[in-house]
């Protein structure tokens, strides 16, 4: 077959004080007309700095190509002048990007960058441009085009300004569009409709595209061909069916067992002890507007309306929703971080709610949480010994005490008592997240709240962490509420779902029913979202 | 804090600036054993010119040392920068800790109030308190601090909006922290390194302000002072170059080395800015 | 709501803002008065050379000087609202007089420069910029780290020892040359002439500011992910800097321009009495010699008025820059 792309024996450089020589090596690829190559990986695998290296955008000087060739209909990519390259990009290769809040111009209405591109490659009246950016817009579904062109990138949804990045990048019917995690940023519907979008494009235009992303289950949904990267190496390619379900390389198949199957896990049997009740919820924020701002009215936001559910005794109840669905409000409002404005917060019988600071000390040790960002969770300025060991110390027990302690639950998350007096920073995400379970742990909690724990992880430290967890809670006695976007996740974690969307529960029963049987249309919507749902991993890995 | 001198001195004119700003450092503090008369004194002839009569940069129409003013005038600068600074950091820390903590009604006055400060022109408010108070060290320190405050408070504001988000500091308020711990503890060491640089920098603004103070007459009038000698040789400027020049160079050159040191200060603590450049 | 409409709103909200921090500095103002050692019928005693002290207090009475500290901030409230702001004494004339007066002398000073450090502090940052590291980057950083630790007062002196006495190129002192009765164009050029020094003398400091600004904005910018949207659509360099990051990067210059209006106003004290320049900032100056406390106040509650003002502006062409002002 006659390739539309062609890499060999890619390297790419990284400058001398990186940790190590090369972001990418020796990397064979290559893309025919009317295909989608997924390329996926972890992070630090190369898998966007060589989608990069295709456009000529790496972050020159300080990394280049030192070695290989990216051959276009041909054409070296990476030794052709920089004039060629510029007529090569936008027109006959264009590419998206993961932010689309920030790949477009703040300043610029979207009329304006679509019209740059047709102003750039083809000499055509202003008229025509016109009309061209608008059949762009109505063929990538946005809604009033005319409207559209003349808006800026701050007046659109998430999903809106992906679909606009797509227009742009399709202006010109390019043989290639290079998709750079184009969904990440997204919420699981909207990712639904872009990954539909980009391949109803790709079939309508025949073209290639070289899409990059770390999630196996996108990688179902769309890809013909798949290459695997890790470390800067691509371990593997083949053909979409035969990497998803056969996996040849340890690497992959240790990726695909850490993908968190669709399936949910046995039910156990429920307690009759309820640790946790909440009843009729309610939190609503005020934004804008102020006492001396004299700036128009204050609009209120309802984050939680009567949100009720129980939790018993060693049970994990998961809380799903999308973005803006006031999940973590809820978690961050039974925890009393937030001030909810009604309802009741049950802790063994004892309403948290009316209870001010003073009298709320007492009751925090027996709730802990784990945040979601294992960077921002732990303070950079506080060794580690000290981050575990002050809540015991808040709560009343002895420094030696205290220690002792933190020493002890650095060796339960699985780190040696080293860690002890170093810094956060050296260490990394998933041992920062084992960091932030012994820091809860240390007040010997019943009830933990867990706020997307894994979410900003590696798919395969992911794995290692809910592991953890899972452990934890059946050694302490757990109960857990478990806080995610993501329907894998809660499938294998969670015994009963709860799932909210406007700062309202729709539905909640155990979570085998929810997913065998939603009654809610929004459930229903969520669980159609998800990526690789006709996707079992791992399933026919033991027939190979 | 090896690391931090490794990082610093990559930045070479930052180094230079430590360098001259020691030397200030040095000629302030042997003023009086080099100059041990008091520089407003008559010390020999009027008008001499550099290297003549034995002064070294000269004499001005009363026959005082300028050298000598240039000495005893590096102890005011300093001192009165230095205090400023202090003054002004420390109010500016305070209301901005509180504002960006706390939020709400108390972050809306305190930064209204913040603004105000910030629109009144500040040099001639400067001039108001000083001529209200009576020109002296104590006032002018008061002045320069209370013009300066409010940078310091609008930046301290905004780290300790984003940082008390942060969930480090949630997971401060779960095991039931105070808030002066939390605001002393655990949110102020994460946004000193941009509290030091400015700081720095206000030292520098502090000592320009003091000298246009000076200069127009508002001074201590029991210290002396750059702005002060400059103020004082204006009208002698066809006759007398020198008795307004060399001043003036002393305050460049302390001025200059204040911000190289600033700027190598912020490249050497904030590493997001370091690679940009 | 389309843009114009969103603008506007934004514009009254901020014309809004301003009335409390207006009112603020009145309150200020009067309590910086009586901070003061003695009041006005001390001062005018003090002027008729001998007073009664039953004279003194009638006096007190008429101008409300014995009445609560708070009936009397009523009092300059309403006096303010009538742009009646006192009376100077040495002048003998009101304050507000003498100050309209000097106004368009100082204003003609602070838009000039304005327009001076603010253009070419745009210009000499984005040519360092964009030479990034080059010789011109390095000599325009030099020449900005300079002039940004020059006090203003020496330099004006330096230029006048060198531009004046040496080289006789421009006047000294004032604003224009009133011996000669020049009418029409004549005195334009001839104030024209006068403006140079001045403008430069107050405009250095600035354009440092500004220029380093504006460098570090266009830096920062420059690698932003638009930038490398920009890239891959095949733009060029020139476009990408001069249309994408350019527009970008002016808009905290913008914002700093307004913020720096207050110092500006501060730093034209300082220049008009090394000029002799006619302006608020020499009457500033006479004021201080004088012990004018009154009119000192009434320069400095115009000159806040004037920042409030400026930044009104400055939030109208800020508005024109970035569509996002009503997100805030």
């Amino acid at each position: 077959m006659n390739n539309l792309l062609d890499i060999r024996d890619l390297h790419i450089a990284l400058p001398a004080s990186a940790q190590r020589p090369f972001a990418v090596e020796a990397a064979d690829l290559h893309l025919a007309p009317n295909e989608i190559l997924c390329v996926v990986g972890e992070s630090g695998s190369g898998k966007s700095l060589t989608a990069r290296a295709v456009m000529g955008l790496l972050p020159k000087p300080h990394v280049r190509v030192s070695q290989g060739t990216v051959e276009f209909q041909g054409e070296d990519l990476v030794t052709v002048s920089e004039a060629r390259l510029r007529d090569i990009r936008g027109s006959d290769i264009s590419m998206i990007f993961q932010e689309p809040m920030t790949a477009l111009n703040p300043v610029m209405t979207i009329g304006k960058q679509i019209d740059e591109v047709f102003r750039f490659h083809a000499r055509m009246p202003g008229q025509e441009r016109r009309d061209r950016a608008l059949a762009l817009l109505a063929d990538v579904h946005l809604p009033n085009p005319d409207q559209i062109m003349r808006a800026y990138p701050h007046e659109l949804s998430g999903g809106q300004r992906q679909r606009a990045m797509i227009a742009m990048a399709l202006a010109l019917d390019p043989k290639i569009l290079i998709a750079d995690e184009p969904t990440t940023a997204l919420d699981v519907t909207t990712q639904a409709q872009i990954l539909k979008l980009i391949k109803e494009m790709q079939a309508a235009h025949d073209t290639g595209v070289l899409f990059i992303t770390h999630d196996f289950g996108v990688v179902a949904d769309i890809a013909d061909r798949v290459a695997v990267m890790q470390h800067g190496r691509v371990v593997e390619t083949g053909s979409a069916n035969q990497v998803l379900n056969a996996p040849a390389h340890p690497y992959t198949k240790s990726l695909m067992a850490a993908v968190p199957s669709l399936t949910p896990r046995s039910a156990r049997p429920r307690s009759d002890d309820i640790v946790l009740e909440v009843k009729g919820l309610e939190k609503t924020y005020r934004s804008g507007g102020s006492f001396l701002g004299l700036g128009g009215g204050a609009r209120l936001v309802k984050a939680a309306q009567d949100v009720t559910f129980d939790l018993r005794r060693g049970e994990t109840l998961g809380i799903v929703g999308e973005s803006g669905s006031g999940k973590s409000t809820v978690a961050r409002c039974v925890i009393r971080l937030h001030d909810a404005n009604a309802g009741e917060i049950l802790l063994n019988g004892v309403d948290l709610r009316p209870l001010d600071r003073a009298a709320m000390r007492p009751h925090r040790a027996k709730m802990q949480m784990v945040f979601q960002d294992p960077y921002a969770s732990l303070n950079p300025r506080t060794k580690v010994g000290r981050i575990i060991a002050q809540g015991p110390i808040i709560q009343g027990a002895s420094q030696a005490e205290a220690e002792t302690k933190a020493r002890e639950l650095l060796k339960i998350v699985g780190l040696d008592e080293g860690a002890f007096d170093r810094f956060p920073h050296e260490f990394s995400g998933g041992q920062r997240q084992r960091i932030g379970v012994a820091r809860a742990l240390a007040l010997e909690p019943e009830v933990l709240v867990a706020d997307e724990p894994v979410s900003a992880l590696d798919v395969s430290i992911q794995d290692q962490i809910l592991k953890l967890l899972d452990e934890i809670r059946v050694r302490m006695n757990l109960s857990m509420v478990f806080i995610t976007h993501d329907l894998r996740v809660a499938a294998q974690v969670c015994d009963r779902l709860a799932v909210m969307r406007n700062g309202e529960i729709v539905e909640q029963g155990a979570t085998a029913s929810v997913f065998e049987n939603p009654t809610h249309e929004y459930t229903k919507a969520l669980l159609d979202a998800v990526p690789g749902k006709e996707w079992t991993p791992g399933a026919d890995m033991q027939v190979v | 804090m090896r690391n931090f001198w490794a990082l610093f001195r990559r930045n070479r004119s930052a180094v230079l600036g430590l360098c001259i700003l020691a030397i200030v450092f040095v000629v302030a503090a042997t003023a009086q054993l080099f100059f041990p008369e008091d520089p407003f004194s008559l010390a020999g002839k009027s008008m001499s010119p550099p290297g003549a009569e034995g002064f070294l940069l000269g004499s001005d129409s009363l026959g005082r040392d300028v050298a000598a003013g240039i000495a005893h005038g590096a102890k005011t600068s300093l001192l009165i920068g230095l205090l400023a600074t202090l003054v002004a950091v420390v109010i500016g820390v305070l209301m901005g800790a509180i504002a960006g903590y706390y939020g709400g009604l108390i972050d809306d006055l305190l930064m209204r109030i913040t603004e105000m400060f910030q629109t009144i022109p500040s040099f001639i408010f400067a001039i108001l308190l000083v001529a209200i108070m009576k020109p002296s060290i104590e006032s002018i320190v008061v002045a320069i601090a209370v013009v300066s405050w409010p940078a310091v408070a609008r930046l301290v504001r905004g780290e300790f909006l984003s940082l008390k988000n942060r969930e480090f500091v949630q997971a401060c308020h779960t095991v039931g922290m105070s808030d002066a711990r939390i605001i002393l503890g655990e949110i102020l060491p994460n946004c000193l390194s941009p509290v030091i640089v400015i700081g720095s920098l206000m030292v520098a603004t502090a000592i320009l302000i003091e000298s246009g103070l000076a200069f127009l007459g508002l001074g201590d009038p029991n210290i002396m002072s750059w702005g002060f000698q400059i103020g004082a040789g204006r009208t002698l400027l066809r006759s007398a170059w020198w008795v307004c020049t060399f001043p003036g160079i002393a305050i460049l050159l302390t001025v200059l080395a204040i911000n190289l040191v600033g700027e190598g200060l912020n490249d050497a603590l904030n590493p997001r800015l370091r690679e940009r450049t | 709501m389309d843009h114009f409409t969103k603008r506007l709103r934004y514009v009254l909200k901020r014309l809004l803002q301003a009335v409390p921090i207006i009112l603020a500095i009145v309150i200020v103002n009067f309590f910086l008065l009586q901070l003061a050692e003695g009041d006005a019928v001390d001062v005018l005693a003090g002027e008729a050379g001998s007073a009664t002290p039953e004279y003194m207090a009638e006096l007190r009475a008429k101008f409300g000087l014995d009445q609560p500290l708070i009936v009397q901030l009523g009092l300059y409230l309403k006096n303010v609202a009538l742009f009646d702001l006192g009376y100077s004494f040495r002048h003998e004339m009101p304050v507000l007089d003498l100050v309209l007066d000097r106004f368009f002398a100082t204003m003609l000073l602070m838009v000039s420069t304005i327009v001076l450090a603010v253009g070419f502090g745009i210009l000499l940052g984005l040519l360092a910029a964009t030479g990034l590291n080059t010789w011109r980057d390095t000599a325009i950083s030099i020449f900005a780290l300079i002039t940004y630790a020059t006090p203003l007062f020496w330099v004006g002196l330096m230029l006048i020892v060198v531009f004046s006495l040496n080289l006789g190129w421009f006047p000294t002192s004032g604003m224009e040359n009133i011996a000669m009765f020049y009418e029409g164009w004549d005195r334009v050029w001839d104030i024209a002439h006068h403006l140079v020094l001045p403008t430069i003398t107050l405009s250095l400091f600035y354009l440092a500011l500004y220029t380093r600004l504006m460098r570090a904005s266009m830096l920062e910018q420059a690698g932003q992910d638009y930038v490398t949207t920009a890239r891959a659509k095949g733009l060029t360099e020139r476009r990408i800097m001069f249309v994408h990051v350019l527009r970008n990067a002016l808009l905290p210059v913008v914002t700093m321009a307004g913020v720096q209006v207050g110092a500006l106003i501060g730093g034209s004290v300082i220049v008009e009495s090394v000029f002799a320049w006619p302006g608020l900032g020499m009457l500033a100056f006479e004021a201080l010699f004088a012990r004018d406390l009154n009119l000192l106040l009434g320069i400095f509650l115009l000159s806040a008025l004037l920042v409030v003002a400026v930044n009104l502006v400055v939030d109208i062409i800020y508005s024109t820059l970035d569509p996002r002002i009503e997100v805030e």
